[in-house]
């Protein structure tokens, strides 16, 4: 127990004197998941309103499989990235794997399910009347999804916080096609598992504090937006 | 509107934010090596060095001897330094790699529990002491991973007649060195490992793990470095890579790696370029 203190009192004593070494890996992970879920949200919501307009009955295939793709493993994702990255795959000649883009593309992937799924779910949910009123009153298809969107920001703000908490606790994916190197795509997670095995807990110890802390502000974030949600 | 227009106001801040933080071109390359290596912070050492020389720097990817082969095969990395001489003269021989050079060795040990329920503490060979354990049907533990320690254990475990594939005190865990090393001092077993990575450990004395076998000559364990071949895969940074090479083996390099100390003063690695 005595053990547990101390390194956790040294792990705070590397937060606060901000640590060079700490404090890029926590830049990093905070660019590659931000990156990550800003794409993502772009795609996302594309991708919700597509589903949401589209009439033919592909629509009742495409639900499913979005919704199985939000629960996606990070690790089987990253696999599949690598193998497309990889010198010997079909996008070799980018030279992008063990790069921050490649961590990017496969947050993305993994974020972009999750923002679309609750976007098109809250599109659904949404008051039925603002559609019908909406193309009544005049408007274009494009026009009254657009209405439905403005209706439900809310919700599609949760969906993209609540990417964000998964790409940026996730560590198989970025270990698969970052490679962990130190000062370049070493990023918290991945930082902490590395850590542990070498027994310098300390470090790994403010970084999962950071890990944490982030965690229970996107939370927060969270039950925010969807408090707003609930009285609009 | 003013809820998008704050919304979107803050994602242009952090993405502003994101940009001034990305780093800048310079030239890198990409060097696939193994756990030990890297646990024991061998390159933290030397790599600043080689890159204040030649303004290079290297990536390193650290993964088993197998898969570093692997990624050096497929022509994800530029050059590997790995620890499996048969497997990388093969590959040398197939055309994968050129310009292989010997670059440094240290010594593979057992460790186990203090109190050595096999006890193997007072046999000289490598070879007995996996009897031994066998015999006794005392927990081992596999990298199980085809790494360079792997095979090695393979190796043993081929010269004492035995094939412990399957027996339930045999685990494989397909895990790191470091990492296996912690399976092994949690669950009071035996495992081989590179004399480097178990000194490296920085909570080793609270781990309760000690050298119960070491010396055999079996147990050398010989680094070697090269270079992935150009001619199947013109896009490597083969000038660099060689740069790297060029610099392991000369006197300054050599230099370098046997002035590398672990925390606690011990020297991991001996220098011994061809």
């Amino acid at each position: 127990m005595g053990f547990l203190i101390e390194s956790t009192l040294k792990a705070v004593g590397i937060i606060t004197s901000l640590d060079r070494e700490f404090l890029s890996i926590v830049l990093l992970s905070l660019r590659v998941s931000g990156t990550a879920v800003i794409i993502a949200t772009a795609a996302g919501i594309l991708l919700a309103v597509c589903i949401y307009q589209m009439q033919s009955p592909v629509k009742r295939l495409l639900i499913p499989l979005l919704n199985t793709s939000m629960g996606l493993p990070p690790v089987v994702v990253g696999l599949f990235i690598y193998l497309l990255l990889s010198r010997s795959g079909p996008l070799g000649m980018l030279n992008l794997l063990y790069t921050p883009t490649a961590m990017i593309i496969a947050q993305c992937v993994l974020a972009t399910p999750i923002i679309a799924g609750i976007a098109h779910a809250s599109m659904i949910s949404a008051d039925p009347e603002i559609r019908f009123t909406a193309l009544c009153l005049g408007a274009s298809e494009l026009q009254a999804t657009l209405r439905v969107i403005r209706e439900t920001r809310y919700s599609i703000l949760s969906s993209v916080v609540a990417g964000l908490g998964r790409v940026i606790a996730e560590v198989g994916a970025v270990l698969i096609v970052g490679g962990n190197i130190a000062g370049y795509t070493r990023v918290m997670t991945t930082a902490i598992a590395l850590e542990a095995d070498r027994g310098d807990f300390i470090l790994a110890i403010a970084l999962g504090m950071i890990l944490l802390l982030l965690s229970l502000c996107i939370n927060a974030m969270l039950y925010i937006f969807q408090k707003r949600g609930a009285i609009d | 509107m003013n809820f998008w227009r704050n919304t979107i106001t803050g994602i242009l801040l952090v993405l502003l934010l994101l940009t001034v933080s990305t780093g800048n071109a310079e030239t890198r390359i990409r060097c696939a090596s193994t756990t030990s290596t890297q646990n024991s912070g061998l390159f933290e050492y030397i790599l600043p060095l080689f890159e204040k020389d030649t303004g290079i720097k290297v990536d390193v990817i650290a993964v088993g001897t197998g898969a570093a082969l692997e990624l050096g095969r497929r022509g994800d990395v530029d050059v590997v330094l790995v620890h499996a001489k048969d497997d990388e003269l093969r590959m040398l021989r197939q055309g994968w790699f050129v310009n292989r050079h010997d670059v440094m060795y240290n010594d593979f040990v057992i460790v186990g529990p203090p109190e050595d329920p096999a006890g193997i503490r007072s046999l000289q060979t490598a070879v007995d002491a996996f009897r031994r354990i066998a015999e006794r049907n005392t927990k081992f533990i596999s990298r199980g991973d085809n790494s360079g320690t792997h095979k090695k254990e393979l190796s043993i475990w081929k010269a004492a007649g035995i094939n412990p594939e399957g027996k339930k005190w045999y685990l494989q865990v397909g895990q790191g060195m470091a990492k296996t090393l912690r399976i092994a001092a949690n669950l009071r077993a035996y495992t081989l490992t590179d004399r480097g990575t178990y000194l490296s450990l920085v909570d080793r004395e609270r781990l309760g793990l000690k050298i119960l076998l070491e010396g055999d000559p079996l147990l050398f364990n010989q680094y070697g470095v090269m270079a992935v071949n150009p001619e199947r895969y013109p896009h490597v940074k083969y000038k660099e890579a060689m740069t790297f090479i060029n610099w392991l083996i000369s006197d300054r390099g050599q230099k370098a790696i046997a002035s590398f100390r672990d925390a606690r003063g011990n020297q991991l690695f001996h220098p011994n370029a061809d």
